[in-house]
């Protein structure tokens, strides 16, 4: 963690047609970061996600990715720094048509000079990392919920990405499922050097992984409290923010 | 619960004429057994009160009773937007004009975009797989074959049947061989190979699209930086563009073979006369005419399912709607095409 700038975001305000959802978001993410957005159902963290990777136009402000303002930079060089993030999504989101192999592979073929056999060699390393070797011929549908999220977290990490995006890693997952996956995250954060941003409500992954954060609330509809989330669980002057994070007990 | 709610009106109605009443109160000692239907009484008459300044006294209400009306009323209601009355006549009119308006733009937009993937195809730049190909061809073609032949023989045989009764009056019944080649092979086969390939090949886009919008597979196609229309509308485009030709070609004979079997079984036509017959009435226009008529079904089949497919929303009923929205939108798309196109080459005199 070397304090150094990675992703700024700067006024940003998200809305769905008039119906804004969050304003005036001003943080920034250091690299090599566990970031956390959290804040209670419904307040926009999917939705501020979706931004972050590129999947909604703000409807006012900056998201800044090292030098490059990613909205105002031209189409190819949105591509360029998207093929820079690996995403969780919250249902895994892995193509069913295709084995899990030939998901992780997707990414390698299409960015890499690589031969079929390098890139099927990879697809099976990043299938071992996350504990799926032997899987690599079964299709999402043949394997458990909290398989998909790890075989999704293969394809995420398939082109070595700068930045890992995790939605609802825990979303449906068993204690120790996600707990394995809560380490899993902090170990490809060390080994690959990469900056993480994770989307969760999972107050034992917070604090298990987070070292930053910000909360999203949705009355205010900004954010009301930003650092790391056990010093807020334990000395943030919000008193909302010092609830969620010690589960209603203030 | 299980036979009726008890209503609140007789309280309404006590309370009109008995105007001095300033406190209400509740008395359930002889209550044994209780169920949500009081609640929801007790819940309309503390309303009730509330509305006409009553003080209310729980006191005597059962603890678990007060509890639930007290979580009932924790949290205040909300002003959410949404009317639980049905929207008026006007106001659907209106919603669906707006939805048209909406929708056009969303189409040509998505017409652009498959544009610009058919010229990356020419150039060789198209992201997809070739696997995928091949695997749609079989699915479009291929294992459509089954339902082309009933359907088109079963057309072919309605088709001879009602033109021999008209035509045996005149003992004109090798006619039929015309009247089945020509209706086949320019109309017919195109047309009826059009509406399977809509119900068949058209909702399966739709749903396998909207399926993969729900579980965010395109939304992961979008953040690796693939595009979603090059990697999963262009292959189903082509797929359709391969195979709409020819299983209309296959129905237009599949009609003929059957037109043929009513007319030697049934009206004593000779087969040689009428294989002759129909050899002297087609011509390669006839073909290719239904030929062009297939191909354009093919790639409006392919446009309506896989852009009501990527327009899906984001639960199970969405896909349904999809699915639906892709038929009844390329049925419409191939009649009007079909109507369109007839006039065209008759007034080309094709």
């Amino acid at each position: 963690m070397s304090g150094e700038t990675h992703i700024r975001v700067k006024d940003l305000t998200m809305a769905y047609g008039d119906f804004v959802i969050q304003r005036d978001l001003d943080f920034t993410i250091r690299r090599g970061d566990v970031f956390i957005i959290m804040g209670g159902s419904g307040c926009g963290k999917s939705t501020l996600l979706k931004h972050l990777i590129g999947l909604m136009v703000p409807a006012k402000g900056e998201i800044w990715f090292d030098d490059i303002d990613f909205w105002q930079a031209p189409p190819h060089r949105q591509e360029m720094l998207k093929r820079r993030f690996g995403v969780l999504f919250q249902s895994g989101a892995l193509w069913s048509s295709m084995t899990l192999q030939e998901n992780v592979a997707l990414p390698l073929q299409e960015y890499t000079e690589l031969s079929k056999r390098e890139v099927n060699e990879i697809a099976s390393l990043k299938l071992a990392l996350v504990g799926l070797a032997g899987f690599e011929q079964f299709y999402p549908a043949e394997i458990s919920g909290g398989m998909r999220k790890r075989a999704s977290l293969a394809r995420a990490i398939a082109l070595d990405p700068e930045v890992l995006f995790f939605d609802e890693p825990s979303a449906g997952l068993d204690p120790i499922s996600s707990q394995r996956l809560d380490e899993l995250i902090l170990e490809i954060r060390d080994s690959l050097g990469a900056t993480v941003v994770v989307v969760t409500h999972e107050l034992a992954s917070i604090f298990t992984i987070g070292n930053d954060s910000v909360f999203l609330d949705n009355e205010s509809r900004t954010i009301i409290a930003r650092g790391d989330p056990k010093m807020l669980r334990d000395s943030s002057e919000n008193i909302k923010v010092r609830a969620f994070l010690n589960r209603g007990k203030v | 619960m299980r036979e009726r709610l008890p209503a609140s009106d007789v309280v309404t109605k006590y309370l009109a004429e008995h105007p001095g009443i300033e406190r209400v109160v509740f008395h359930a000692e002889g209550l044994t057994a209780w169920d949500s239907g009081l609640i929801n009484f007790l819940r309309n008459v503390i309303a009730l009160c509330g509305e006409q300044g009553l003080a209310v006294d729980q006191g005597g209400l059962p603890e678990g009773a007060r509890r639930l009306l007290r979580l009932a009323s924790a949290v205040p209601e909300q002003v959410t937007g949404r009317h639980a009355e049905p929207p008026s006549l006007l106001h659907h009119v209106g919603q669906v004009t707006l939805e048209l308006l909406h929708g056009a733009p969303a189409m040509i937009r998505f017409i652009g975009e498959i544009s610009l993937a058919v010229g990356r195809l020419l150039r060789g730049k198209a992201q997809f797989r070739r696997s995928d190909l091949a695997l749609l061809v079989q699915e479009t073609g291929p294992q459509a074959l089954p339902i082309v032949s009933l359907i088109s023989f079963l057309v072919g045989l309605i088709l001879a049947y009602m033109g021999a009764v008209q035509l045996a009056q005149f003992g004109a019944q090798i006619y039929i061989a015309d009247l089945v080649g020509i209706g086949m092979s320019r109309e017919i086969g195109a047309l009826m190979t059009g509406i399977i390939l809509a119900g068949r090949t058209g909702a399966a886009f739709a749903a396998q699209l909207g399926t993969m919008q729900v579980n965010e597979e395109i939304d992961a196609y979008r953040t690796l930086g693939i595009s979603p229309i090059d990697f999963l509308v262009l292959p189903r485009m082509l797929a359709l563009i391969l195979m709409a030709p020819l299983l209309t070609l296959y129905a237009s004979v599949v009609g003929m073979a059957a037109g043929m079997l009513v007319a030697v079984t049934a009206f004593n036509v000779d087969m040689n006369e009428y294989y002759q017959q129909t050899l002297y009435a087609l011509s390669i226009p006839h073909f290719l005419v239904g030929l062009s008529k297939g191909l354009v079904y093919g790639i409006l089949i392919a446009i309506a399912g896989c852009l009501r497919g990527m327009q899906c929303g984001r639960s199970a009923s969405a896909v349904g709607e999809a699915t639906t929205s892709a038929v009844v939108t390329s049925i419409v798309f191939i009649v009007v095409s079909a109507s369109l196109m007839t006039i065209l080459y008759q007034k080309l005199g094709i």
